[in-house]
């Protein structure tokens, strides 16, 4: 069972947890997530990263930054679970990319860079994944219009006497 | 003048006679995005059976068929695809829009979703409904059928005229209006609200 005594020993104490029914959260500073997901791979065996995601933050009540990154760990062998959070502020959302720790992070942070636009620096493939190549925004961004700025009608019209 | 014509001879016209057998072996090419696909399926099995109209070869490629049925909805990324699907089909072709979503876009009135692919391509029918039922879209394939003998002729003339698309355009006044609404909340520190930019879209002329 991972304890937060000695996470916070070696990485310091702004380190928090908080649970909710039986997810265990652990927050950690945006600088020393990796180091944090590194040795939980390493040292407790956490093998599999089942999903990482992420949520705007804007408007919601009390929060103080903008996005928020978790990462829901599993160790198959125990059976633990541990969700770890880190939160990211504009202009520049950056994080290092964890596909060298667990593959699957390949398509999930394509997907979190396609939708927020939080980069994954030293991520192999860096592209758009669900919306097309030339689409400009971050959809999933709570500043960005539901019904987008134009873009779905931004095609050729193809007409009856031209086809 | 009387003319000596031997049984089993009839006279009619070539236009006539070409849109009768074009009417009557209309080959779909089903185009099915989404929850409509399921009904198009059910149209043309046993219960329901398309094949009752003559509709029953249903081919995935584009260049063996003449009616394109768009069932489901089309987003941003599908829409190139639709698009040169429709040109790929050989001439004559018709096309049906079936349901909500392939109509007007449904309840799915996203960024990523196309307002009705009748802005893009042609559309000669609209079957309404989420799902419609397969009665509906057998309705539609009869009337498709009689428009074709309505209106058909051996050298697709009767398309010449159509040199606009069905749908609105991009930016009608109603769009307009539906991007508006999507002003964010001011006075945020976390977030400033984004510039809407309209440009000459939103001009009422
Ligand atoms: S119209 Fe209804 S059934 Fe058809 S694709 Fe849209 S949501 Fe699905």
């Amino acid at each position: 069972m991972l304890d937060l005594d000695s996470l916070q020993e070696r990485f310091g104490n702004e380190i928090t947890e908080s649970s909710f029914r039986d997810n265990r959260r652990i927050v950690v500073p945006s600088d020393k997530v990796y180091f944090v997901l590194e040795q939980l791979w390493r040292e407790w065996g956490f093998d599999m990263l089942v999903e990482m995601t992420a949520a705007d933050y804007l408007e919601y009540p009390g929060a103080t930054d903008r996005f928020g990154v978790m990462y829901v760990l599993l160790n198959t062998t125990t059976g633990e679970r541990v969700i770890i959070k880190t939160h990211l502020n504009l202009p520049d959302p950056e994080l290092p990319s964890v596909f060298p720790l667990w593959h699957s992070a390949d398509w999930l942070e394509r997907e979190i860079f396609d939708m927020f636009g939080i980069k994954f620096e030293g991520h192999p493939d860096l592209r758009r994944i669900l919306m097309p190549e030339e689409f400009t925004a971050f959809p999933l961004r709570k500043d960005y219009p539901l019904k987008g700025r134009g873009e779905r009608h931004n095609f050729p019209v193809i007409t009856r006497a031209e086809s | 003048m009387a003319v000596g014509l031997p049984e089993n001879l009839f006279l009619t016209k070539l236009d006539a006679a070409a849109s009768w057998a074009r009417s009557n072996s209309l080959w779909p090419m089903p185009f099915a995005t989404a929850c409509c696909g399921i009904e198009l399926m059910a149209t043309a099995a046993s219960r329901h059976d398309m094949a009752r109209f003559g509709a029953e070869v249903m081919r995935f490629s584009p260049r063996q068929c003449d009616l394109l049925i768009v069932a489901g909805r089309v987003v941003m990324k599908m829409l190139p695809v639709l698009q040169r699907i429709w040109l790929q089909m050989p001439e004559p072709k018709w096309c049906i829009s079936m349901g909500a979503c392939a109509c007007t876009g449904g309840v799915f009135d996203t960024y990523a979703v196309v307002q009705g692919v009748d802005r893009f391509i042609p559309v000669d029918m609209y079957v309404p409904g989420c799902p419609p039922r397969p009665e509906q879209l057998l309705a539609a394939l009869i009337e498709m059928q009689e428009k074709i003998m309505r209106t058909g002729t051996l050298t697709g003339r009767e398309f010449a005229g159509r040199t606009k698309s069905n749908g609105p355009p991009p930016f009608d006044l109603d769009e307009v209006r539906r991007s508006q609404e999507a002003v964010g909340v001011p006075g945020l520190d976390i977030y400033t609200p984004p510039e809407i930019q309209l440009g000459n879209a939103g001009k009422l002329n």
